[in-house]
């Protein structure tokens, strides 16, 4: 057992660390500290995105033939962790790691080459359209159809919670094609655009209280949009619950602790600047008993992340783990807002609908509160997300009790 | 960065394993402790000839060149089988005194049967009234010429029953709970002046309350530092704690595994009571809790030999996070196993016995916290000046 990094891999650090510096500006490391989702906006998110990809780091994990950079694991994971530990904002995770592996996978050469390089140059956004109103844990029910005629396939139904929707200009959808045998049995996997006659986005503004545009999810509707199946069908018709399956393991698997951190971080500035009688809450008592036990959960998630990835760089095969640290490492994300609502204290209070208001030019930069507390709340409500999005906690457990313990 | 164990620490974990399964099983546990003995000589002899008592020494001192992994690799084993044999009394804070701070006259002299397991240690530093400051001493050695007059009782000494020697924490200097002028001393159980009052706890494991009265001793029996081995005394105390949570860890995994076997084969309203969803997720929140606790243990132990900051918070995170599983995983365990989990028979009982005791060792979650939220403070004072 060794827990130091190489010299090449410390090198290797420091140089992302460099990087990061200088790349990433304070004019994004300042809408970034007021964001109340962990993105920025569509311009914001594309600058950062597109900076990544000319250093050749917004895709770790794609093969080198299709422009990954191809590190080593452990140069994936400082990647990660540096990016993470800085703050910086998340790779819209949609083209780049979730429709882009399955492309890879079971896409046609058209495909491939029409796909994937404006999703690593971040020209073309994608959206995912997964879940529907009445299919959310039980995926495998959804409903929105795709019926042939002709070379075409026509869709009706609806897709919900599909995130950051209205920026998108590509969407995957798992549609039903077939009503036969087993639900998973009937289900295809299409790409396709979103400005097609017959698709209508309805933002659905979350508890954070969203700016106008800048909503998180959303609720799309299609009614009769007819796209071509040569293009738009990914592999086989029906057998996209396979393709969904594979398209998890890269929904999850990142680590949690190196963010964790960096959130729990600012909880501590937070509470270094606000008073509690004579001394900065930082030093009293029970709050710093409070840091001290989230510092502890976030430690002990760290070294399990670290445990999972020496066994994946053995080559051993890592399976139900990735549901442990979805469920660790969401829960201690929603334990962190709430230790940082806690610390804002009546501060909290004040509702701003445009966080980015007071940092554009010429604006009044006159709050009512610290700076710090403008996005504490909303956060905190935001954040209520993360146990329930990508399989909830609870679906998590039961992938566990069945894949982990048997039952 | 590797969290691989090598193929020593392999081999000791499945001879170990396999001599635990084969000679400890249940059974014949419960009634070596209930035995007038309280443990088996036999055994100890056993582990010796396994080379666990030496593996984690160097072999300058004549160990096997392992160290603080391959402690954790006996003690998770040990865990497993709630085995009660005093390794982390002996190996690991006897040895660990030696170790750092042993003159070779004093290696020569006690390493060697500590290894061989013909000398077994004790680590007398508790007392009634210290809770768990290793600086809160009302035991004394006063200076005495070139000696010292060791006068004072110390508590709830685990092991102490099958001692063949001490090492004991004393004040030399200062007052009642000054970092400085705390020594540390060898004491042979035997010595004029020291006497044992033992008792069984209540995990099966055998103590004692000691009492020196006048016992003289030479600067040979000094250990460390005079006056300054408070920092000595803490770093074995860390390499103990850390140890206890790979034996709590062990524990933990079997009365996991044996909840889950009960599940599947326990049957109400028909079905086994596994399926039923509350106690799936339960089950599932247990084994999260112990996989963190695996993790924690490997960070604490890891870090062992880091500059002092880190290496206590890394152990105190550790015994915090491990005291806080050890709770949900024992009543846990003991509330799925119904009646049944309450009696003596089964064994899951005497797990969540052992894993609860654990906690008030070397420090509980309390003790850890206070101590790990003072180095954040103190690290925050310097960076700030």
């Amino acid at each position: 057992m060794e827990l130091a990094f190489t010299p090449e891999e410390r090198a290797f650090q420091a140089d992302v660390r460099a990087w990061i510096d200088e790349a990433y500006t304070p004019d994004l490391r300042a809408k970034m500290a007021m964001s109340k989702t962990g993105y920025l906006d569509r311009e914001g998110q594309i600058t950062w995105q597109k900076r990544l990809h000319a250093r050749g780091f917004i895709a770790p994990n794609w093969p080198e033939k299709y422009g990954g950079p191809g590190l080593t694991p452990t140069q994936k994971y400082i990647l990660h962790m540096e990016l993470s530990a800085a703050g910086t904002p998340s790779v819209v995770p949609m083209g780049v790691s979730m429709v882009a592996p399955v492309i890879m996978a079971f896409g046609n050469e058209a495909q491939k080459a029409q796909h994937l390089p404006p999703i690593l140059s971040s020209d073309i956004w994608w959206c995912q359209g997964y879940s529907e109103p009445g299919a959310g844990s039980d995926l495998a029910s959804l409903q929105m159809s795709a019926v042939r005629d002709g070379d075409e396939y026509v869709l009706n139904g609806s897709k919900i919670w599909t995130t950051l929707a209205q920026h998108a200009d590509w969407i995957f959808c798992l549609v039903r094609t077939s009503r036969e045998g087993k639900p998973q049995e009937g289900i295809s996997f299409l790409v396709f655009p979103m400005d097609l006659p017959g698709i209508s986005v309805r933002p659905l503004p979350t508890l954070d209280g969203p700016m106008e545009g800048e909503q998180e999810i959303n609720q799309v509707f299609f009614e009769d949009v007819r796209v071509p199946i040569e293009a738009s069908l990914i592999g086989e018709e029906n057998k996209g619950w396979t393709y969904a399956k594979y398209l998890l393991q890269f929904e999850r698997g990142n680590a949690y602790a190196p963010g964790l951190r960096n959130m729990l971080s600012k909880v501590r500035k937070i509470a270094s600047r606000e008073q509690i009688g004579d001394v900065p809450l930082i030093q009293d008592a029970d709050f710093s008993r409070k840091l001290a036990e989230m510092e502890m959960r976030i430690e002990a998630l760290n070294a399990t992340e670290l445990r999972i990835f020496s066994a994946l760089s053995a080559g051993e095969a890592v399976g139900p783990e990735s549901s442990m640290v979805k469920c660790a490492g969401s829960e201690a994300q929603q334990a962190i807002t709430e230790l940082a609502l806690e610390a804002v204290g009546q501060a909290g209070h004040v509702f701003v609908r445009d966080s980015w208001a007071h940092l554009r030019e010429g604006a009044n930069a006159d709050l009512p509160m610290p700076e710090y507390a403008v996005p504490v709340a909303p956060s905190y409500f935001n954040y209520r997300k993360t146990s329930i999005y990508a399989g909830s906690n609870e679906i998590q457990r039961n992938i566990m009790a069945k894949m982990v313990l048997g039952l | 960065m590797d969290f691989n164990f090598t193929e020593e620490q392999s081999m000791i974990r499945d001879s170990l394993a396999r001599l635990i399964r084969e000679q400890y099983d249940f059974e014949t546990r419960r009634s070596v402790v209930e035995s007038d003995a309280g443990w088996r000589p036999e055994m100890w002899a056993q582990f010796a000839e396994l080379g666990l008592l030496m593996a984690p020494f160097s072999e300058e001192d004549g160990g096997l060149g392992g160290g603080a992994i391959d402690a954790m690799v006996v003690m998770e084993e040990f865990g497993k089988g709630l085995v009660v044999e005093p390794f982390v009394p002996s190996v690991v804070c006897g040895g660990g005194f030696l170790k750092h701070a042993g003159s070779v006259a004093q290696k020569e002299e006690y390493l060697a049967g500590i290894m061989s397991g013909e000398q077994i240690f004790a680590f007398a530093w508790a007392e009634p009234k210290g809770r768990y400051n290793y600086a809160d001493l009302e035991t004394t050695a006063r200076k005495d010429g070139a000696g010292f007059v060791l006068n004072g009782h110390k508590a709830v000494v685990i092991g102490a029953p099958w001692a063949s020697h001490f090492v004991v924490t004393a004040r030399t200097a200062g007052d009642r709970r000054d970092r400085a002028g705390v020594s540390a001393f060898i004491v042979a159980k035997d010595a004029a002046g020291v006497t044992t009052r033992d008792y069984p706890t209540v995990d099966g494991r055998r103590a004692s309350e000691v009492y020196f009265e006048n016992v003289a001793l030479s600067s040979e029996h000094l250990i460390g530092e005079v006056d300054g081995a408070l920092s000595l005394v803490e770093r074995v105390g860390d390499e103990a704690t850390a140890a206890l949570c790979a034996e709590a860890c062990g524990a933990m995994g079997v009365a996991h595994a044996q909840t889950v076997e009960y599940s599947r084969t326990r049957k109400q309203f028909g079905v086994p009571i596994g399926k039923f969803q509350v106690l799936q997720h339960r089950m599932v929140d247990m084994f999260m809790e112990h996989e963190q606790s695996i993790s924690m243990t490997y960070m604490a132990t890891l870090k062992l030999d880091e500059p002092e900051i880190e290496r206590k918070k890394a152990v105190s995170a550790a015994k915090v996070r491990i005291g806080q599983a050890g709770r949900l995983v024992g009543q846990q365990a003991v509330q799925i196993h119904g009646g049944m989990g309450m009696t003596e028979e089964l064994a899951v009982g005497h797990y969540f016995k052992r894993i609860t005791m654990v906690d008030s060792e070397f420090g509980n979650v309390d003790y850890h916290l206070k101590r790990y939220t003072d180095l954040c403070a103190a690290e925050m004072a310097v960076a700030a000046e």
